[in-house]
């Protein structure tokens, strides 16, 4: 019947002529359906999975909060705000969000001057490229639970390498799984171990997606490797920046798995000197209190602080990228034009500058004939 | 340093010929216009980073060729891994409480099934995203993207709770069904499918009669192919390296091979050489994968999607 209304409506538009029989109607209506439809279908898969099991566990967190939840009881009574503040109550609680946001800018911070210096030592025209690449990537294969083992051993307190290190060189060994700060180190280390390879070539990627053009040009401008990072790479891979800052923070808070096995123990040292949140909030659901509640009032609070951390990161590292050059796109325009002009001037020009930069000059013209 | 700058100053016919031949050679090799070389600060410090990125591996190694006594007695117990290793890799693989090979057989289901499905799922949605019009289209896509925000991680009690309900807790299936979407996957494959695939192709796909679903299955998908590699790789590293979620799921008695070697130190805490092994052994496939075809994996980052 449908199929019928369909035809008919259409037939007032197009001319008589052009009607086409019953069944191309049909597989037609079947094809204008496909159209409409698939788009839709196409995406489902992600759009329900993802609400089941990303959002719709974010949003029931907050409901088991407000609960007295057990881990072998279950669900209690409704408690309102208490889990909140029974957490807020505990010290190891505050103790755990000092330890995350310590190790988290001991390794977020150096993890992304490192990356990028090195993806823009790899940006360069090496010989064996790819095995330099390579060679960045391998911790990344690497498990975090087999990092955390590896380094808690190379940072054992006694016949431990960096200790036996610092010992040739005359130095007093360090408590790294005693003192509070030291331990931060230690696991800021690990985080940076294993990510920091990957972020460089996610920078790297980005890098090689800039205009060498703009380089030659700053070249002819005369501004040094140095300067050419600062006023051509950075503001030009900007949007990669973000990225990497945003996904190194959101990271670098959940930090767990590097935590728990860095003693046997795996309860964030005898003093909880490097116990983090998410090993707070394993400790309070599936540890001693057995108390799903209160973990739950971890996690969303967790949460709230991710959500403000990456609001702030995305503000503070928009303004940091976009205040190097004014307006990328107009320099981009000068420097073109500055390229049209040194290269019409060509050889006369390079001959007045001195030796060294004469020959690189020359090279770049050179080049850009043939 | 530059053989080329060396050339142009050099006044010889001969070696400037020479020269432009390198060059040409070099310009072939690398694609795009060579730069002069760096010089050799630049190697130092990549192979400074070589060697930190490879010596943890290493002394893993090390620890693990060597014996109990040794080891807890000296720093650096020997410079180079001997043949006793096979021994240590046999008793981990024998070892009754960790159940090595049910752990290599979890992880190789869970890792390839997450693999395979998020691909399929991200492809899917990426070809929808990048190449077909429909309202609301947009508002959509910014969600997935929001969504990669969202830590995935904080959801676990709920899971918990939810896998306890329907009686999932300590099997598989726990591990898997959650994870066979990813935002980042989605975002992914829009991008690449958004420049890799040309509208004409689908278009004379649809004029040829192909409904959406063969248009896709025929067209988007072999077009994809590249992308959804890396894509697979990715993913499947980071389902091998998983530990938080599988660990609170799993338990155990039925592990994965993060799960297993935490098994190693909570029953052999003072055996170092063993659980040392047991880290090597884990860390190996991933390492033989990445020999086997590290090449394209960085390939493929480079032309990568995060340009964004």
């Amino acid at each position: 019947m449908a199929a019928l209304t369909t035809t008919e409506s259409e037939t007032g538009s197009a001319p008589p002529a052009a009607r086409p029989p019953r069944k191309v109607g049909f597989s037609q209506k079947l094809s204008r359906w496909d159209v409409k439809v698939s788009p839709y279908l196409y995406i489902s898969p992600f759009f329900i999975l993802f609400g089941l099991t990303g959002l719709f566990p974010l949003a029931y967190t907050a409901v088991v909060s407000v609960y007295d939840w057990n881990l072998l009881g279950g669900q209690g009574d409704f408690v309102g705000l208490q889990n909140y503040v029974d957490v807020l109550n505990q010290p190891t609680f505050w103790k755990s969000l000092v330890n995350t946001f310590s190790i988290f800018l001991l390794s977020a911070v150096p993890q992304v001057i490192i990356a990028i210096t090195l993806a823009a030592l790899l940006d360069q025209n090496l010989r064996n490229a790819t095995f330099w690449r390579m060679g960045v990537l391998v911790p990344y294969v690497v498990a975090p639970i087999a990092v955390s083992l590896i380094f808690g051993r190379l940072f054992a307190d006694q016949f431990g390498l960096i200790n036996g290190f610092l010992g040739v060189l005359g130095l007093d060994p360090v408590g790294w799984h005693s003192d509070r700060f030291a331990s931060h180190i230690a696991i800021a280390s690990m985080v940076n171990y294993r990510w920091t390879g990957y972020n460089t070539l996610i920078f790297l990627a980005a890098m090689q997606a800039v205009p060498r053009d703009l380089y030659e040009a700053a070249t002819i401008d005369g501004a040094g490797r140095v300067r050419q990072f600062f006023s051509v790479t950075v503001p030009q891979i900007r949007a990669t920046i973000i990225f990497v800052v945003i996904t190194a923070s959101i990271g670098g808070l959940q930090i767990f798995d590097e935590v728990k096995l860095y003693d046997v123990y795996g309860q964030g040292g005898s003093d909880r000197q490097w116990m983090t949140t998410v090993l707070f909030l394993y400790e309070t659901a599936w540890g001693n209190q057995r108390d799903l509640g209160r973990a739950a009032a971890v996690a969303w609070m967790l949460f709230l602080i991710i959500l403000v951390i990456g609001f702030i990161n995305f503000k503070f590292s928009t303004r940091i990228a976009s205040s190097g050059p004014k307006a990328p796109k107009v320099s981009r325009a000068v420097t073109r034009r500055l390229l049209a002009e040194a290269r019409s001037a060509g050889a006369e020009s390079a001959a007045r500058r001195g030796d060294q930069q004469s020959t690189t000059t020359t090279d770049t013209t050179d080049r850009s004939d043939s | 340093m530059s053989s080329v700058a060396a050339a142009a100053q050099g006044a010889g016919k001969g070696a400037a010929k020479a020269a432009a031949r390198r060059r040409v050679r070099r310009q072939k090799h690398h694609g795009e216009s060579a730069v002069r070389r760096p010089g050799w600060i630049t190697y130092a410090v990549l192979g400074i980073a070589l060697v930190i990125s490879a010596f943890p591996l290493y002394y893993t190694l090390l620890l693990g060729s060597s014996d109990q006594v040794t080891i807890s007695q000296e720093v650096l117990p020997q410079l180079l891994p001997d043949a006793s290793i096979f021994e240590r890799f046999a008793d981990v693989m024998g070892n009754s409480q960790v159940n090595f090979w049910l752990a290599l057989a979890n992880s190789v289901i869970i890792s390839v099934t997450i693999s395979v499905a998020t691909v399929l799922t991200s492809t899917l949605a990426g070809f929808s995203f990048a190449k077909l019009r429909y309202p609301g289209r947009n508002a959509l896509l910014v969600f997935v993207i929001a969504t990669m925000a969202v830590p995935t991680q904080l959801g676990v009690i709920p899971m918990y709770i939810l896998m306890s309900e329907i009686g999932w807790v300590g099997k598989i299936q726990a591990v898997i069904v959650p994870a066979l979407v990813s935002a980042f996957g989605v975002f992914w494959m829009t991008q690449y499918l958004d420049s890799a695939l040309p509208f004409e192709l689908i278009e004379a796909a649809r004029v040829d009669g192909a409904s959406m679903f063969r248009t896709f299955w025929s067209i988007a998908l072999p077009a994809a192919r590249p992308a959804a590699a890396m894509l697979g790789l990715f993913i499947f590293v980071m389902q091998w390296t998983m530990f938080f979620w599988p660990s609170i799921i799993l338990g155990s008695q039925n592990p994965t091979l993060p799960i297993a070697v935490q098994n190693l130190t909570a029953g052999y805490h003072d055996d170092y050489s063993l659980i040392m092994a047991g880290v090597f052994l884990v860390t190996l496939p991933l390492l033989i994968i990445f020999a086997v075809i590290g090449r394209q994996l960085v390939a493929g980052i480079m032309q990568g999607a995060v340009k964004g």
